[in-house]
């Protein structure tokens, strides 16, 4: 059997971490293929909705990513963003998946090696969790 | 709404793209996703040849929507948007897919997976692109006036500036009168004039411009709106007022750092700051027979690490005209690199040293001291090339401080909702392409409330500042992008959760039919999206980023199905 391959869904601001990415490319550093970003306009702008819908639809693992607090181009998204994530943690819980599979990131425009850090350690750890359980009682259903 | 007709353009970007994604196998994929009815490739689509493909495409396959997959939408989003447009398609049906940052260039090394991705990338930008709407930029009218907040010489200079341009100017001072810190000075460098000659005949021009409307002891209160249309409450000694302006420019200057507790200064009468010799020398002239000056007190220290970059020349210059006042005084200058830069400095520097002032290098790790009872009368150094400490006797110790932020940088901060610095100077929107506006439209910045500057440089920017603010006044509109929030008023319950979360202060709850409802104001709103989040009834759209067309983007990436 191949190996499993984790998808992850990253919901990155359009401001800082759509940029780190950007940058991650411009530096040709090498991550793993297992993410695909959906850009938003502020990491405060993430609905609950989004993550439950990506784990939902078969994601493994989720990435909410934004400026860091003294960056935000609307002065106080990250901060409703970790308001709206300590939430979706308690959520996540009650939903039967494991904390590591929902990761909060501030990731500035500078810090692509950063961005491609966080991809790389997320999918090993998401190697060692196996596929989600969610998305494997969803299969069972369909 | 009529039936999604998507074309994609897939750029090779030469070998960018091309060398690691398999582009006809992805051209080839994405002619089976639905609503695609064009799909072609191209060596650059940023290229003459490719715009004109897109422009070409539009009408001949009746395309209500255009995705080009190649970089990213922070660089080439506008000249793709701008074909859309001069296709006769609105903007706003334009989706990007990133398939170069995010994809090839990331993925290198693993080419097969890099086109999966690719693949997955664009299936997702169709599933946004099928349900993006046309959105229109409302045109806001501007009022051709500039409110200039600080009345010294970088103020003035970009109120004059404006004013001669036929731009109606409010220039608010909170003391009561003009001038700012050049009042205090004695003479300038590197011409050595008096500052208040230069200064008066600035304050001069101010009072005869019919166009300047001079506020003073006058603090900005308030202030709100947006570029175009602010509205201000002025406050002057209690008494307020309101006005109504187009732009902002914040030319508040900075303090000169009073060193409490260094080298006797607050405790020894006859140490005290470049400043206070200033005010000394203007009022009653100066003659101190033995003279220390102490460059960098406060400055390029770890805990404040910046230089102020005028200070060497002030204390260069005050040592020189101290000499040259009385030739058998002695001056000396302990400072830790002298920054002189460009032709004028330097000379200057070289003259200084000709008339006899002494300089003598000092370290971070040996600082030197103040000796004394009562009052200052010695100074030890430690001689780098002597290798020895020397003493000096000294009538007067001069210290030579940096510029600090002031006390209010954080109200007006707060106020007109622009950033600070680490070190509590306004910050501008970037620091070689934005060096004087604020990421929020209509304000600008110039002078020492950015950072520490000398006359020559903060006049520079004045007149920056003042150009910039005179675009969107002599333009006489603005057209914000048009990704904004919009509130479905028959699902709002009136609940106010939204208010408060809005950054921008662009949501109020108004009354409609008898209940209350949210309104957000179009111009003010900068599309962030937070109150969509927030709101518990799903009643606040984001354009652009609707949750349809998020949740859409999530579902066609884990479809099975294309």
């Amino acid at each position: 059997m191949a190996e499993f391959e984790p998808q992850i869904i990253a919901f990155t601001c359009n401001w800082c971490t759509y940029a780190a990415a950007d940058l991650a490319g411009t530096s040709r550093i090498h991550y793993p293929a297992n993410v695909r970003i959906v850009r938003v306009m502020c990491s405060g702008m993430v609905n609950p909705m989004y993550v439950f819908k990506a784990f939902e639809s078969g994601a493994d693992g989720v990435i909410v990513a934004g400026c860091n607090y003294t960056d935000c181009h609307y002065i106080d998204g990250p901060v409703k963003c970790d308001a709206m994530f300590a939430r979706l943690k308690k959520m996540v819980h009650v939903l039967g998946l494991e904390e590591e599979r929902l990761r909060r990131e501030m990731i500035s425009t500078s810090e692509g090696v950063i961005f491609a850090r966080v991809v790389e350690e997320m999918v090993e750890q998401l190697k060692k969790l196996g596929p989600s359980p969610f998305k494997i009682k969803m299969e069972t259903l369909a | 709404m009529e039936q999604a007709r998507i074309g994609v353009f897939v750029c090779h970007c030469g070998v960018n793209i091309g060398a690691y994604v398999d582009v006809p196998q992805v051209v080839e994929y994405v002619k089976g996703l639905p609503n695609v009815v064009h799909a072609e490739r191209n060596l650059f689509t940023c290229s003459e040849e490719g715009i004109s493909a897109i422009k070409k495409a539009i009408p001949e396959y009746s395309l209500n929507r255009v995705i080009v997959a190649s970089c990213t939408p922070r660089t080439h989003e506008r000249l793709f948007r701008a074909a859309c447009e001069e296709a006769g398609l609105n903007k706003y049906l334009f989706e990007f897919v990133n398939i170069r940052d995010q994809c090839s260039w990331v993925h290198m090394r693993e080419p097969g997976k890099a086109t999966e991705k690719a693949k997955e990338l664009i299936k997702m930008g169709v599933a946004k692109a099928r349900l993006l709407q046309p959105l229109e930029e409302i045109e806001i009218p501007v009022i051709p006036s500039c409110l200039v907040m600080g009345g010294g010489v970088v103020g003035i200079s970009a109120a004059l500036n404006l004013a001669e341009q036929g731009f109606e100017v409010h220039l608010v001072e909170k003391e009561g009168e003009l001038g700012g810190t050049l009042l205090d000075i004695y003479k300038l460098f590197p011409t050595n004039e008096q500052a208040s000659k230069l200064i008066g005949a600035l304050i001069q021009k101010v009072k005869d411009h019919s166009k300047i409307k001079t506020h003073l002891s006058t603090k900005v209160k308030d202030a709100s709106g947006f570029i175009g249309n602010f509205d201000a409450t002025l406050d002057e000694d209690g008494k307020e007022s309101k006005l109504k302006v187009g732009t902002i420019i914040v030319a508040t200057g900075a303090e000169e750092l009073k060193p409490l507790g260094q080298y006797g200064y607050g405790k020894f009468p006859n140490v005290i700051t470049q400043l206070e010799l200033e005010q000394r020398m203007k009022k009653e002239g100066f003659d101190g027979q033995n003279v220390v000056m102490i460059n960098c007190v406060g400055a390029r220290v770890p805990e404040r690490t910046y230089c102020s970059r005028f200070c060497c020349m002030t204390a260069v210059k005050n040592a020189t005209l101290i000499k040259e006042s009385n030739p058998t005084s002695k001056v000396w200058l302990l400072h830790r690199d002298l920054m002189a830069y460009g032709v004028e400095f330097e000379n200057y520097y070289r003259k200084s040293m000709e008339q006899g002032v002494r300089f003598i290098r000092y370290e971070l790790e040996k600082l030197p001291r103040v000796i004394g009872n009562g009052k200052a009368e010695k100074v030890k150094v430690w001689h780098q090339l002597r290798g020895r400490e020397v003493e000096l006797s000294v009538d007067i110790v001069v210290l030579t401080t940096p510029l600090i932020p002031r006390a209010d940088n954080e109200e007006i901060s707060k106020m007109l909702k622009v950033p600070l610095s680490e070190q509590g100077f306004f910050l501008e929107a970037h620091l070689k392409l934005m060096p004087v506006e604020f990421a929020t439209d209509g304000i600008y910045l110039c002078g020492s409330a950015r950072w520490p500057t000398d006359i020559a440089e903060g006049v520079s920017q004045a007149y920056a500042a003042a150009a910039k603010a005179a675009i969107p006044m002599r333009r006489g509109y603005v057209k914000p992008e048009a990704i904004t929030a919009l509130v479905d008023e028959d699902k709002c319950s009136g609940c106010g959760t939204c208010e408060p979360v809005c950054p921008f202060k662009a949501i109020e709850l108004q009354a409609r039919d008898g209940k209350k409802v949210s309104h957000i104001s179009e111009a003010v709103c900068k599309g962030c999206g937070t109150c969509g989040a927030a709101c518990p009834a799903g009643a606040i759209i984001m354009n652009h980023f609707r949750d349809v067309e998020i949740l859409a983007q999530i579902e066609a990436l884990f479809s099975k199905s294309n």
